[in-house]
């Protein structure tokens, strides 16, 4: 009678179930995230063989390695690519870290580029000694302003910091698309290339100073995280705002500092883009980083050492995507956004693997009759 | 006058879906920033649905009203419900960070129906479809102004604003909107109350998503009148939509008033006889007023004005 009653009850639960793991190898890790790469590759490049013309999986994996290591100027365009991205992420992940949802990459790197081009315009007949610091004092306070604002009212109010730095973004385009209006005469609304303010080329190549000093802004990062007091309390923070209230940290003020340093790294690469890169801005500048950074940074469990590799790796399969979609007469760029998307989802989804464990029924009772002999 | 309330009331419906949709999954606990890509997601549907019925039309000019309302509903909830289940898979069952599958949906989707819409729909007939769907009870020019701008609307308007209805009374009336929110506030209570969180927040994103890419269906084919621009236009709307429902305190009945508002602003940025700096200015209205009044509700902080609490948190229940 009891044994059946048992088996009825055996019958009942369920075929598995998830326990959360307490520890993992990095090992492990690496081997669950190459699996979801190599899947997400996989599945985008069948993709592209069932949308594009004659683009076979191999085909697709040769044209993404052409696209991005082809030319030596390609890998140049490659390394800088990277080291803005990377720029960016090294800007949201000690807000991140914090637990605090900077979605507002994008707006701050903006405002960056707007201020930067703004004394361009307006004092382009400055010697570029002077007008070059002026332009990077004015990118780095657009940054924190619109970095620090939302931080402000998280820190005293509780506002919504995602929702904030959001709408904060879409201010920032029109900020934008109001100046060029006003800077263009024409109605174009298309700002031409300004000569006045351009970084000096280092030993003539133009990319190695952004390149240096972005990823050297990495490394402190790291040191800063890891080996500071700052990092140690905005950590706290991020874990329990409560257990830092109790030890004596000034929640509000690591908020509020906190997101300083982020604004101004963000603007920084704003800085960046319009003085070495673009030479001009338009609503379209941020390229959409914040949002990328915020997959990276996540991606690389906010260690800056980590976004190095995640940051190179988005930046290939960006760059790799232009050549699959110009070598397969793909209009436009929507072939890449498929791509992209995918291949997140790919990552995303093995989150759960690395956070979960799938315990199944089967070998629980295994190891429970192991257990008993 | 009326042209512009018209004008900006049309407008106002593609909001209203999109911000009905994600106040319907906020209230289950899910933050959701693949509006905009479902939002495109839809409209490939929607739009691939009606190019697939007048491709089996003998004269594709002439459809038939009630067919194009059904065939472009329909694959349109498929097409929004699709992009819908993967982030539920990712984010309810796998648990994922809401932020990042939201951001990877709209990546994904924006880029899917801009593929879509260029390759495999056949938009050569598109106009006469559009001229059907948008096709309002009052349609005479010389009708008085008050008939016209509560009657000249197509279909999706009323549907839109009865949905809205519908979405309160639900939420506020019955015991199923009473589960869900109890999901969103609190979801171990929610589950040990005996109430099936998975199942309730898998059918929210489902039910939310399809609603939201109704919007993206009816700019285009509406609003537009059967025009397609491109994918980028429907994504920022899209995020306008997650605005809105901050604005409105994620309330359905108050979004369709807050989306005529965001509306207006956005269409009096084309109809003021301004320089082109003052009508950038005003399109940036929209978003301050949102900011504004994201500011004032954290001040103030009252009950039934805030946002659900377990938003954006993943549900575990072996962790309660």
């Amino acid at each position: 009678m009891m044994a059946v009653q048992e088996q009825k009850k055996e019958k009942k639960e369920p075929l598995f179930h998830i326990v959360r793991r307490t520890d993992i190898s990095t090992k492990t890790k690496a081997v669950i995230y190459a699996i979801a790469i190599l899947a997400g590759f996989l599945i985008s490049s069948l993709i592209c063989w069932a949308f594009g013309e004659d683009a076979t999986p191999i085909d697709f994996f040769a044209s993404m390695f052409t696209g991005a290591f082809g030319t030596k100027r390609l890998i140049w365009l490659l390394l800088q690519d990277m080291a803005l991205l990377l720029g960016v992420s090294v800007a949201l992940v000690p807000a991140f870290k914090m637990k605090f949802w900077n979605l507002g990459g994008n707006g701050q790197v903006l405002m960056g580029c707007l201020a930067s081009i703004f004394c361009m315009f307006y004092f382009g007949d400055l010697n570029n000694v002077i007008l070059i610091p002026l332009m990077l004092v004015a990118s780095l306070a657009a940054g924190v302003l619109w970095a620090a604002i939302p931080g402000i009212f998280k820190a005293y109010f509780d506002t919504n910091e995602s929702l904030f730095t959001l709408m904060l973004n879409y201010i920032a385009q029109g900020l934008v698309a109001m100046f060029i209006t006003i800077w263009v005469k024409s109605g174009s609304g298309v700002l031409s290339p300004l000569s006045a303010g351009n970084l000096p080329e280092i030993g003539g190549n133009r990319y190695i100073l952004i390149i240096v000093v972005l990823f050297l802004l990495a490394g402190l990062m790291y040191c800063y995280l890891r080996y500071t007091k700052h990092g140690y309390e905005l950590t706290v923070v991020g874990e329990s705002p409560n257990t830092a209230k109790y030890i004596g940290i000034n929640v509000k003020a690591v908020i509020i500092r906190t997101l300083i340093l982020s604004g101004a790294i963000a603007g920084l690469v704003g800085f960046f883009l319009a003085a070495g890169i673009n030479h001009t801005v338009s609503t379209a500048s941020a390229n959409n980083m914040g949002f990328t950074a915020i997959m990276t940074s996540w991606l690389a469990g906010f260690n800056p050492l980590l976004m190095f590799a995640s940051c190179f790796f988005i930046t290939f399969v960006n760059r790799g995507m232009q050549e699959v979609r110009m070598n397969f007469s793909f209009e436009n760029d929507s072939i890449s956004n498929i791509v992209v998307g995918i291949i997140y989802f790919c990552v995303i989804a093995v989150s759960f693997f690395i956070t979960y464990q799938v315990v199944f029924r089967k070998n629980e009772t295994k190891t429970k009759a192991k257990e008993e002999n | 006058m009326v042209t512009f309330v018209v004008s900006a009331v049309s407008l106002a419906i593609v909001f209203l879906y999109g911000c009905l949709g994600e106040t319907l999954m906020e209230k289950a606990g899910h933050l959701n920033l693949g509006i905009p890509g479902i939002m495109c997601l839809g409209t490939a549907g929607g739009c691939l649905g009606i190019a697939l019925y007048q491709g089996m039309l003998s004269d594709p000019s002439k459809p038939s009203w009630i067919l194009l309302i059904l065939f472009s509903i329909f694959f349109s909830v498929i097409f929004s419900s699709f992009g819908g289940s993967i982030y539920a898979l990712l984010t309810v069952s796998l648990r994922c960070n809401q932020n990042i599958t939201g951001l990877a949906l709209t990546t994904f989707g924006s880029g899917l129906t801009q593929l879509i819409m260029d390759k495999y729909v056949d938009r050569s007939y598109f106009d006469a479809a559009g001229k059907v769907i948008s096709r309002g009870f009052v349609n005479n020019s010389d009708a008085p102004g008050i008939l016209k701008a509560l009657l000249s609307y197509g279909f999706f308007v009323y549907f839109g604003i009865v949905l809205a209805l519908a979405a309160t009374f639900v939420l506020n009336r019955t015991r199923v909107g009473l589960h869900l929110r109890s999901i969103g506030e609190n979801p171990a209570t929610a589950d040990a109350a005996g109430i099936n969180v998975t199942l309730y927040k898998y059918l929210t994103i489902i039910v939310g998503s399809s609603i939201a890419g109704l919007g993206g269906l009816f700019y285009t084919m509406d609003y537009l009148k059967g025009s397609w621009e491109n994918a980028s236009t429907i994504e920022a709307f899209g995020w306008m939509a997650i605005a809105l429902v901050i604005f409105t305190l994620w309330k359905p009945n108050v979004s369709i008033l807050g989306s005529i508002v965001f509306g207006g602003f956005y269409i009096a940025a084309f109809v003021l006889n301004g320089s082109s700096t003052q009508k950038e200015l005003l399109k940036l209205l929209p978003y301050v007023i949102t900011v504004v009044v994201l500011i004032f509700t954290s001040i103030v902080k009252k009950k039934g004005s805030q946002a659900p609490a377990a938003l954006g948190l993943s549900y575990f229940r072996e962790e309660r």
